[in-house]
């Protein structure tokens, strides 16, 4: 297996808070790739570097065999890796099709496309899409108006729209309900074995992780702390004391 | 409301029509009905549709204006004796010299504009919120500024736009077309625009821009596209305002940034951010409001005026069209559908 994306030695300050150091992660192609750590360990930072919303102090990112770190964000999105974000963010005062109509792949679009109206297997899609995540019957409301865990799907449904190769999802179970998670869940294998995108997931819930990924990340204060497969990871006495806090 | 677009859309082209010559001794009032409906609709696409509150618009306005006199009278005698003080009475312009010089300066003011807009834009639309705001009010003064420092143009002392030729009939009437036109194209082009997916990009650049950029939406682009539209329908429009004035004046007439500036804010939010509709109802019941206050309570007409800015500010932040979609949103097509997608197998097979 290729990897799709390689991130090598990434280091990323904030004046004197060491927020990445020296990180390498691998996510290859097709694969389910987790990535935890205790609150302020800099998973977020370093979603933020990968997708070039700021520009990193050290290091090298590559996606699919191209060297990402001094892009901006469209330019990368386009190349087909979108993240969602921890704190979700939708177009509140848009319906929930509307979302998705403006969520389409924007890769080969040229100046003109910036005028063209919406195909109608797009909204065919987005509408297959939303009942996907569970919305369908919702889909002409504001996004703004919907429930916090039914906006992280929508989230979530906008970014399948636009057909990502590697998807970086930011707590995509946080203030969901427990039986909601495992939809989720399921939705995310689904998109995973069904759609090919890739994943790499932070998140904080353990039995989500643990059930999702398939090689596991974890950082504590901006360093790697260790990786390996989830019953692995489990069990490494590092990571429970990072978690636990122990000295 | 679809159904009846087009009765709305015929109703609306024969009251346009019609009016001047039903009510003759108000045409100069509907003139500027459209001129402010113009300003609204210009306006909205930006600080409604977008969320880029500019306070700086009026300054596409102005260099319309000025761009259009400088050529008009280019076309037919040299601007420097023309500008020169007391020197334009000595011109008088034909009918054709009239027509083609005002046509061309038109067409040149909404060109120029729409130049001036994507090269500000590269730079000001960067900025956000209050930010653009403040550097958008900046350009609008300083553009006064300037223009009263250059003699070309008249400098301080302003420039007396050309006489219209007695041949032609009614400048109200002449103008009050001119008018009527612009703002016709500019409702249709906005409404081509907003259809599909620029109006959907532009609203999702309101809603979150740090979102749609994550998106991968060309947001600089769709920014600097809506400023670049918005400067060309209000340099377009500079020109035969100037000439219905008759008189420009650099700080009151074309960067008129405290009464046209103001204004066209006031009546979109008036009549409702980010509806196509909205910025034309604002517009009428805005110009109402004024002509109203000016007859009724003049010297104190200014203070009604602020009074009106408070009160739609405070109680009606959502304008006219926003509170009607409040009240009912199932009119505007946002309800819960129940029926479920019949296409039920596509799901069982995914979406591969």
């Amino acid at each position: 297996m290729s990897q799709l994306l390689e991130v090598s030695n990434v280091s990323k300050t904030f004046g004197g808070v060491v927020a990445n150091d020296d990180i390498s992660i691998q996510v290859p192609e097709g694969a389910i790739i987790g990535l935890i750590g205790p609150n302020g360990s800099g998973k977020t930072t370093l979603f933020n570097s990968i997708v070039g919303y700021h520009p990193i102090d050290g290091g090298s990112i590559r996606f699919q065999d191209k060297e990402i770190s001094s892009l901006r964000v469209p330019d990368i999105a386009r190349l087909g890796m979108l993240r969602t974000f921890q704190q979700t963010r939708i177009y509140g005062e848009m319906t929930c099709v509307e979302n998705m109509l403006i969520s389409t792949p924007t890769r080969d679009e040229g100046f003109l496309g910036l005028f063209r109206d919406h195909r109608a297997e797009d909204m065919e899609k987005a509408e297959q899409l939303l009942d996907f995540v569970g919305l369908y019957s919702k889909r002409l409301l504001f996004a703004g108006d919907l429930s916090f865990g039914q906006q992280k799907l929508l989230e979530f449904a906008m970014a399948l729209m636009n057909e990502p190769k590697l998807l970086l999802l930011d707590e995509p179970t946080a203030g969901i309900n427990p039986t909601l998670i495992n939809g989720i869940i399921d939705r995310l294998k689904r998109a995973n074995a069904d759609l090919g995108i890739t994943l790499l997931v932070i998140e904080h819930n353990m039995r989500v992780i643990m059930n999702l990924a398939e090689h596991i990340y974890c950082l504590a204060h901006g360093q790697l702390l260790a990786d390996g497969p989830p019953d692995v990871l489990r069990d490494d006495q590092r990571v429970i004391d990072a978690y636990l806090g122990a000295h | 409301m679809t159904a009846n677009k087009p009765l709305l859309y015929g109703l609306v082209a024969i009251v346009g029509l019609v009016a001047p010559f039903v009510f003759p001794a108000y045409v100069a009032q509907f003139a500027f009905a459209w001129l402010f409906i113009l300003f609204a609709l210009t306006w909205d696409a930006q600080g409604g549709q977008m969320g880029y509150n500019s306070f700086g618009n009026i300054l596409y306005f102005g260099v319309g204006m000025y761009v259009c006199i400088v050529v008009m009278v280019g076309y037919s005698y040299n601007v420097a004796e023309y500008t020169a003080p007391g020197g334009e009475k000595a011109f008088t312009f034909s009918t054709h010299q009239y027509i083609i010089g005002l046509a061309l300066g038109t067409i040149a003011g909404g060109i120029a504009s729409a130049i001036l807009a994507i090269i500000l834009g590269s730079g000001i639309l960067g900025l956000r919120g209050h930010y653009f705001a403040i550097g958008t009010l900046g350009l609008g003064i300083a553009a006064g500024e300037l223009a009263a420092g250059w003699d070309f143009i008249g400098a301080g002392s302003g420039v007396a736009a050309p006489v219209f030729p007695d041949a032609m009939g009614s400048r109200s009437l002449f103008f009050y077309f001119v008018f009527f036109a612009i703002t016709v194209i500019a409702f249709f082009a906005y409404k081509w625009l907003y259809r599909g997916r620029f109006g959907l990009a532009i609203n999702a650049i309101r809603d979150d821009e740090d979102k749609a950029e994550a998106m991968g939406l060309p947001t600089t682009h769709y920014k600097t596209m809506s400023w670049m539209v918005s400067a060309f329908f209000l340099g377009l429009v500079g020109g035969p305002v100037g000439l219905l004035i008759g008189f420009i004046d650099p700080r009151d007439t074309a960067f008129a940034g405290v009464t046209f500036g103001v204004w066209m804010v006031l009546m979109a939010i008036l009549g409702g951010k980010g509806t196509i509709w909205g910025p034309v109802v604002g517009a009428i019941v805005f110009l109402i409001f004024k002509e109203v206050f000016w007859i009724y309570l003049l010297q104190w007409q200014q203070v009604a005026l602020g009074a009106l800015i408070v009160v739609i500010v405070v109680f009606f932040p959502q304008g006219i069209m926003g509170f009607l979609r409040e009240q009912w949103p199932e009119r505007f097509g946002h309800r819960v559908e129940e029926t479920p997608l019949n296409d039920m197998n596509v799901r069982g097979e995914g979406e591969a």
